[in-house]
């Protein structure tokens, strides 16, 4: 789906989300109140300027109050590479923009990330893995690293990677890899009302972070989860 | 464990940068009080490695444990920059993850991060990509309840990809003059963007532009060390006491921070651009500056102290 | 990787009561060697994980020169290694028995 897609599928009624510059910032009216809309665009890459406007956004909608969700829409590349951007802390920039949306889930906001195209590595984590609930569409292609990349770095043969991929979730690219890790919750049906289906992942959200106990269950992360566990267990026993 | 015992050794001598992570963690703690969780004789290592034909580490890259410091009760965590670039791997994340969320049930007086990272560890990159999310989460939690949680960076490996972002979500920071800190490494902008954006070979414009001067002058980190374990120690329990709360107030106060960074110095293209307009005086002899003297520097600049973090 | 294994005996066990310890770190031309007093105080296992496969016979002389020279009865070691060259390994040996000693 495009985000012009999502759109008319999750407010028919109508909406105020605009695009500029890949940013993607709005509102629209949601159950008895409105939902904030804030993403990336267009595969577009996330650099001081572009994170900085987007946690602005998230907190002004924290300073109203009213415990509104918000949606953040991701189509984008990696962070912005450049040197300009490590000069400016892009460091400090990227964590901000997920320190932003993670107190706005504390303040009461549900936090809803929806990937519809591609995201990676610290524009992923600034945003979607910053949401409460990371909900995908098919056809979104989140990753860390494409695997030519990974071969680069690696030293692999490319026809091996690819070969490994298939069987190994815990690092090919792809939607359904993150989905095994615990990453991405659920992958919503486009040809059903997203409104309908984003209400329901807020009404069943769980308090906590159930993204290793998804892994765990689906098979993605086997370990993560009993290392925590085992971890809070040795430290309680002192 | 004996080797954490042995490497004990005068922390006023021994070098962050050339020491291991247990002997990070043994010379920085209060003698012999460091526990480990999870340790090298419970054998818990990658699963993943072996597919790669790599070998492994009995603790996957991360020491975690309890200690004190200076009498009170801390948690920490160091990685092992030369085991895999200390990534960010499923059990090295998993270990750091639950430490931080022990830090909820216990309540020490802080938490303690000893960044020393590349990020993430391709060969489980969505594992690594996952467990730095997790971190990132356990830490805004950690610091809503009243924990400092606090990064010390200085490592072979810097601080970079997730590691920066983990970093930026600290309390509180303090870094060495090479404790690099940055999102995408010189080789990885080199690669995707070419040489004339980010020449790696060249070093001093790597120091310059993600060295740990650059951000403690800039405020990107709160104290500055000379490269000894004890110089981190020192710096560790200072900040302790000083850590901005985790609310509304204090991002307001970042973002009007780094809006006001990006609109003084969006144009320069250099480091010592922005130092010359932080009012360093002769911003090429920075690089040069002893601790004294670049301490003493730092004082001057009013932008390099903050609780907007 | 390439999984060896030598168990030895040894005339004596070694000296000293520490329970475990752990040298070095997994990298290029490094190695990790956990040493853990587990054993009979007559016996030696020592088990090597390592990426270079095919220098069997040079881990085992390695491996019977340190037991000869330590006599480390009692120990299990467990090496990880990351293609130590034969003298790095056996300094590192040498080191971890120490450690126990203590």
């Amino acid at each position: 789906m495009t985000l012009a897609e999502i759109l008319a599928s999750l407010f028919p009624n109508g909406h105020d989300v605009t695009v500029e510059d890949g940013l993607v910032s709005g509102t629209g009216p949601f159950a008895d109140g409105r939902i904030t809309v804030v993403g990336i665009d267009g595969d577009t890459p996330l650099g001081v300027d572009g994170a900085l406007r987007l946690s602005r956004i998230v907190l002004d909608a924290i300073r109203k109050g009213d415990r509104s969700p918000i949606l953040v829409a991701v189509d984008s590349d990696s962070q912005r590479m450049s040197r300009r951007d490590e000069l400016l802390g892009l460091n400090e920039c990227l964590a901000h923009l997920a320190k932003a949306l993670l107190l706005a889930d504390r303040s009461g906001h549900p936090t809803i990330g929806l990937i519809y195209g591609h995201s990676a590595a610290g524009a992923f984590i600034a945003t979607a893995l910053a949401t409460r609930v990371l909900a995908a569409l098919p056809g979104a292609n989140p990753s860390v690293m494409d695997l030519p990349s990974v071969a680069r770095v690696t030293k692999l043969p490319l026809d091996k990677l690819e070969q490994m991929a298939k069987s190994t979730p815990v690092f090919a690219p792809g939607l359904d890899n993150m989905v095994a890790t615990g990453a991405v919750h659920v992958v919503l049906d486009p040809g059903k009302p997203l409104g309908d289906q984003i209400r329901d992942l807020i009404t069943g959200m769980e308090p906590g972070d159930v993204r290793d106990r998804l892994g765990a269950e689906r098979g993605g992360r086997p370990v993560a989860r009993a290392v925590a566990a085992a971890v809070i267990d040795q430290a309680r026993r002192g | 464990m004996a080797g954490d015992r042995a490497a004990s050794i005068d922390p006023d001598a021994l070098s962050w940068y050339e020491a291991t992570a247990r002997q990070r963690v043994a010379a920085l703690a209060d003698p012999g009080s460091f526990q480990e969780f999870l340790p090298p004789t419970e054998r818990r290592m990658s699963p993943h490695l072996p597919l790669f034909d790599l070998p492994r580490a009995f603790d996957d890259g991360i020491v975690v444990g309890r200690a004190t410091l200076d009498g009170g009760p801390v948690l920490i965590a160091a990685q092992e920059g030369r085991f895999m670039g200390g990534a960010f791997g499923e059990i090295h994340g998993g270990k750091l993850v639950g430490l931080l969320r022990a830090a909820l049930d216990l309540k020490p007086k802080a938490v303690l991060i000893l960044f020393d990272t590349g990020g993430v560890r391709l060969q489980e990159a969505n594992a690594g990509e996952t467990a730095i999310a997790e971190t990132m989460r356990a830490i805004v939690e950690v610091r809503a309840a009243g924990i400092p949680v606090i990064g010390l960076i200085g490592g072979r490996a810097g601080c970079y990809g997730g590691g920066g972002l983990i970093a930026g979500t600290c309390s509180r920071l303090a870094v060495s003059e090479s404790g690099r800190i940055s999102v995408s490494g010189p080789e990885v902008i080199e690669t995707n963007k070419g040489a004339e954006e980010f020449d790696s070979r060249d070093r001093a414009l790597v120091w310059r532009t993600m060295g740990g001067k650059h951000r403690r002058l800039t405020g990107g980190a709160d104290a500055f060390c000379a490269d000894t374990v004890f110089a981190f120690r020192r710096a560790a329990l200072g900040l302790i006491g000083r850590a901005p709360a985790f609310d509304l107030a204090t991002l307001e106060a970042e973002q009007a921070r780094l809006e006001d960074r990006i609109a003084r110095f969006g144009d320069c293209r250099d480091a010592t651009d922005v130092w010359r307009r932080l009012g360093v005086n002769d911003p090429e002899t920075v690089p040069a500056m002893d601790t004294d003297a670049f301490e003493a520097t730092v004082a001057r600049v009013r932008e390099a102290d903050h609780d907007a973090r | 990787m390439e999984s060896l294994t030598f168990r030895h005996t040894t005339h004596k066990p070694l000296p000293g009561s520490v329970p475990n310890a752990i040298i070095g770190v997994v990298a290029s031309g490094n190695l990790e060697i956990l040493l853990e007093r587990v054993l009979p105080p007559d016996a030696c296992e020592i088990a090597i994980e390592t990426p270079i496969a095919g220098y069997g016979d040079v881990w085992e002389a390695v491996v019977a020169d340190f037991v000869a020279r330590a006599q480390p009865g009692g120990i299990r070691i467990s090496i990880n290694d990351g293609g130590a060259r034969p003298d790095t390994v056996s300094l590192r040996l040498l080191q971890g028995a120490r450690l126990m000693e203590a």
